[in-house]
């Protein structure tokens, strides 16, 4: 060796970090200090927060640390009376007179005071919800503000979205909205409602109440006329009081198919308007000839989105019998690499169960599905020790007759089923009660084309999942509603033509 | 040649065992959808790294650099002062890894032979009429021998596009099978240039057919086209590495070069790596980042991070 080598030697920086171990992400949170919960929250009726007649409060959680975030008022019969009463006088006094132009003025306002406010209603969203940060972050609140964008939009054009119509407002509606996307939901019942003249009483679901509070806020900042928009809060007695008032003209509800038949058979005979969005158990379809990678990120972001509580979930996963086996082995390495934990943390993939009520219906269904004979697969991951967390998890073997194939889990779980041909495919896809969403995977356009027409879903993805716009109308066949919420067909309800 | 890449060479691979058809690599092949391919690459590329886990990816990433010279103008001088830089990159940080490789021209490789000797940073060399590949599969063949025969460790060579874009697969495997024997004990690096191959599906295709024709790595781009390594082409390619893998139970490095000029983007390219092909292929055997300005950002960060503070570009050597 020479002496230049001796000192080349000398001078070498040492080799590369320690490799083929887990690179552990440390965490990165996302700052709470900026979020300021109250500790107890009001109704909002007539632009005021008032307390409720029952004098009654209830709790409400973060379901990753079950720590209390705040208290919400409990709304009986009574402020349901005064909610609704609050609406019609907006209605008949302000909101049906001023200008379609002024009204859209107020939506657009709400829209941007959203945006303004994002980081601030995505963690309070995360924190209330149990969603990852990233899904409030980068879907639930740019949807929400882009539906109040939209509909702003339409506002003054309502003769351009009913040509050659007379196009009046409906009255006051009452909309009850779901857990899963608790902002994005109220933009979706809200926005529509405003743009077309009426006004509106909301009930956010019982565990998830805090960011429509945070709304109303946005309302009062926004100086939307007191009235126009009131919100109430409590569990499914406050919801049945408001859909059954007599004085509210169109009922919205989204939710479970069980609730949702309680409501029509409550409405039957009344005068009143009702659209439905309630359950799903999504066929989601890939054929051999589909984009195989891409198809199994389709599977996961199918189901273990927002940890499946998603009404349009992929939930039933109908392969090719010549590609289940690598999409299945594809599938195991895939869920491995999926992040389940600490919501506020920017790389957390899959959050936490919304409650402990809807931790125990999964187990519950999850155990049913062991025991009828199907395989398991579940990811390894750690699962933090306080909070309701479930592991990704997926079975194969499973036939059309089992319960997990044919009722909604509404969590992280897929069931995984094969088929033969296009034609057996279809009729395993339709055999259900059923008729949400589905997702086809292939290369080839006009198999796309042919399974659209047959499938009997109101959104069918071709080569992606659960992909909303707020142009895109959005709503069920069968028992998975009637309605659409989301384009010029999410305006149909909340007008009057003549 | 350093004695990790002879051990991972010798134990249970050999390239006359391995090597196969077309036909079988193309039964591995299927299609892209460019949509979902780049929401992927997208969404990984926002895993926000803190703390250790940044310090830990950037000293892996500075061990990975294949620092590159691939001038006209490049001289002995030139290459011997990338060299040291290779050799150490941050003198004022004992801590920061020495790169993997310095990859040059053939003409240059004998300086860079004897500035290296006594290291174990390997010596890289562009060969095969590099970047159009444009010429005659004999000279291709030569150039490639006299390379190694002057030292290289790995040749970075690049395919024919234009055999590729007509069709003639068999053409570009066989070309590819004949420099890689060509390399002997050397490692080859097979350069798809997928800035010209137009869409995904070609690139899958073209990985699955250099795999199989040989390659021990696979690798974007010359950085001489408008198009150079982008996330998404990387993922493509990182499954196609995979499909191989379980089909024939080797392990076939990855290479992105061209265009990755900032440590940001280097840990994007190191987070798409560990969730798509995990811990395994986190090692400089299996992955390599082509660049020649990524160094000094790298290094300004994690001297960032030691002191908490940023210094100009006056405080990391250019060379």
């Amino acid at each position: 060796m020479t002496t230049t080598e001796i000192e080349t030697r000398e001078r070498l920086a040492p080799g590369p970090a320690s490799s083929s171990v887990l690179w552990e992400y440390a965490p990165s949170l996302e700052a709470t200090d900026h979020v300021k919960i109250a500790s107890r929250y009001n109704l909002f009726i007539g632009g005021k927060f008032v307390e409720p007649h029952s004098k009654k409060w209830f709790e409400t959680l973060n379901p990753a640390t079950e720590d209390r975030l705040a208290e919400v008022a409990d709304a009986d019969a009574h402020d349901v009376d005064r909610a609704v009463k609050a609406a019609r006088n907006a209605y008949e006094k302000v909101w049906r007179k001023i200008s379609r132009s002024e009204r859209a003025k107020y939506i657009f306002r709400i829209a941007r005071l959203i945006q303004e406010k994002s980081r601030y209603l995505a963690v309070a969203e995360t924190m209330n919800g149990g969603k990852p940060i990233k899904e409030s972050r980068d879907v639930d609140i740019p949807l929400a503000a882009a539906h109040f964008f939209y509909y702003a939009g339409w506002a003054d054009k309502l003769e351009y979205a009913f040509p050659n119509r007379n196009v009046a407002p409906v009255g006051v509606a009452g909309q009850v909205i779901p857990w899963n996307f608790p902002l994005l939901m109220a933009a979706w019942k809200i926005a529509p409602a405003l743009a077309g003249g009426n006004t509106v009483v909301l009930k956010p679901a019982e565990t998830t109440p805090i960011t429509a509070l945070m709304l109303a806020e946005i309302f009062q900042e926004a100086e939307l006329p007191p009235g126009v928009v009131n919100i109430i809060t409590g569990a499914g007695a406050t919801g049945a009081a408001l859909v059954s008032h007599a004085d509210v003209d169109k009922v919205a509800f989204t939710g479970s198919t069980e609730v949702g038949k309680r409501i029509q058979r409550a409405l039957a005979g009344t005068k009143k308007r009702l659209t439905l969005e309630l359950g799903g158990k999504a066929p989601n379809i890939v054929f051999e000839d589909a984009p195989l990678d891409q198809a199994v990120e389709g599977i996961i972001n199918g189901i273990y989105f927002n940890q499946g509580h998603v009404c349009c979930a992929g939930s039933r996963l109908l392969v090719q019998e010549s590609v289940a086996e690598p999409i299945t082995r594809k599938l195991r390495e895939r869920i491995a690499t999926l992040r389940v934990g600490n919501p506020l943390d920017k790389n957390t993939d899959v959050g936490a169960i919304n409650s402990r009520a809807q931790l125990e219906k999964i187990q519950e269904l999850v155990a049913c599905g062991v025991d009828e004979g199907a395989e398991i697969f579940q990811s390894s991951c750690a699962l933090p020790a306080r909070g309701y967390w479930f592991a990704p998890t997926f079975f194969t073997g499973v036939s059309q007759s089992s319960r997990i194939a044919q009722e909604e889990i509404f969590g992280p779980v897929l069931s995984v089923l094969t088929f033969r041909t296009p034609e057996e495919a279809l009729e395993k896809a339709n055999n259900t009660p059923y008729g949400l969403s589905a997702g086809v995977w292939t290369e080839k356009g006009s198999r796309i084309l042919k399974m659209a027409q047959k499938l009997r879903a109101g959104v069918v993805w071709a080569n992606t999942y659960n992909k909303f716009d707020p142009t895109s109308p959005f709503g069920g066949f069968k028992e998975s509603g009637f309605g659409r919420e989301g384009g010029v067909h999410g305006l149909g309800p909340y007008v009057v033509l003549s | 040649m350093s004695e990790s890449l002879i051990t991972h060479s010798t134990s249970g691979f050999s390239p006359a065992r391995f090597r196969r058809t077309v036909a079988e690599a193309l039964e591995l092949d299927h299609g892209v959808d460019a949509v979902a391919l780049e929401e992927r690459a997208a969404s990984l590329a926002k895993r926000s790294l803190k703390k250790d886990a940044k310090v830990w990816g950037l000293k892996l990433a500075v061990s990975m650099i294949d620092l590159t010279t691939l001038e006209g103008k490049d001289t002995r001088g030139k290459v011997v002062a990338l060299c040291n830089k290779a050799i150490r990159p941050d003198p004022s940080d004992p801590s920061v890894p020495h790169v993997a490789a310095v990859c040059v021209y053939p003409t240059m490789v004998a300086f860079v032979k004897q500035a290296l000797r006594g290291t174990n940073i390997n010596v890289a060399a562009v060969a095969t009429g590099f970047p159009s590949g444009q010429t005659f599969t004999s000279i291709k063949v030569q150039e490639t021998r006299e390379t190694v025969a002057l030292g290289a460790d790995e040749i970075d060579m690049v395919i024919d596009r234009g055999a590729f874009l007509s069709g003639d697969y068999q053409k570009v495997f066989d070309e590819i099978a004949e420099v890689k024997e060509a390399c002997g004990p050397a490692h080859l690096k097979v350069i798809l240039e997928t800035g010209e191959l137009a869409n995904y599906d070609q690139v899958r295709r073209a990985s699955l057919i250099a795999m199989y024709a040989g390659a021990d790595f696979i690798k974007t781009s010359t950085g001489k086209v408008t198009t150079n390594a982008t996330l998404p082409v990387t993922l493509a390619m990182f499954e196609a590495i995979r499909d191989f893998h379980h089909v024939t139970g080797k392990k076939i490095g990855m290479k992105p070069a061209g265009g990755i000029s900032n440590a940001k983007l280097a840990l994007a390219y190191l987070v798409l790596l560990y969730e798509t092909l995990g811990p395994e292929w986190m090692t400089p055997d299996l992955f390599r980042l082509g660049a020649s300005s990524l160094l000094n950002d790298i290094l300004m960060q994690l001297r960032k991070e030691r002191t908490g503070a940023y210094q100009s570009g006056d405080y990391f050597t250019l060379d």
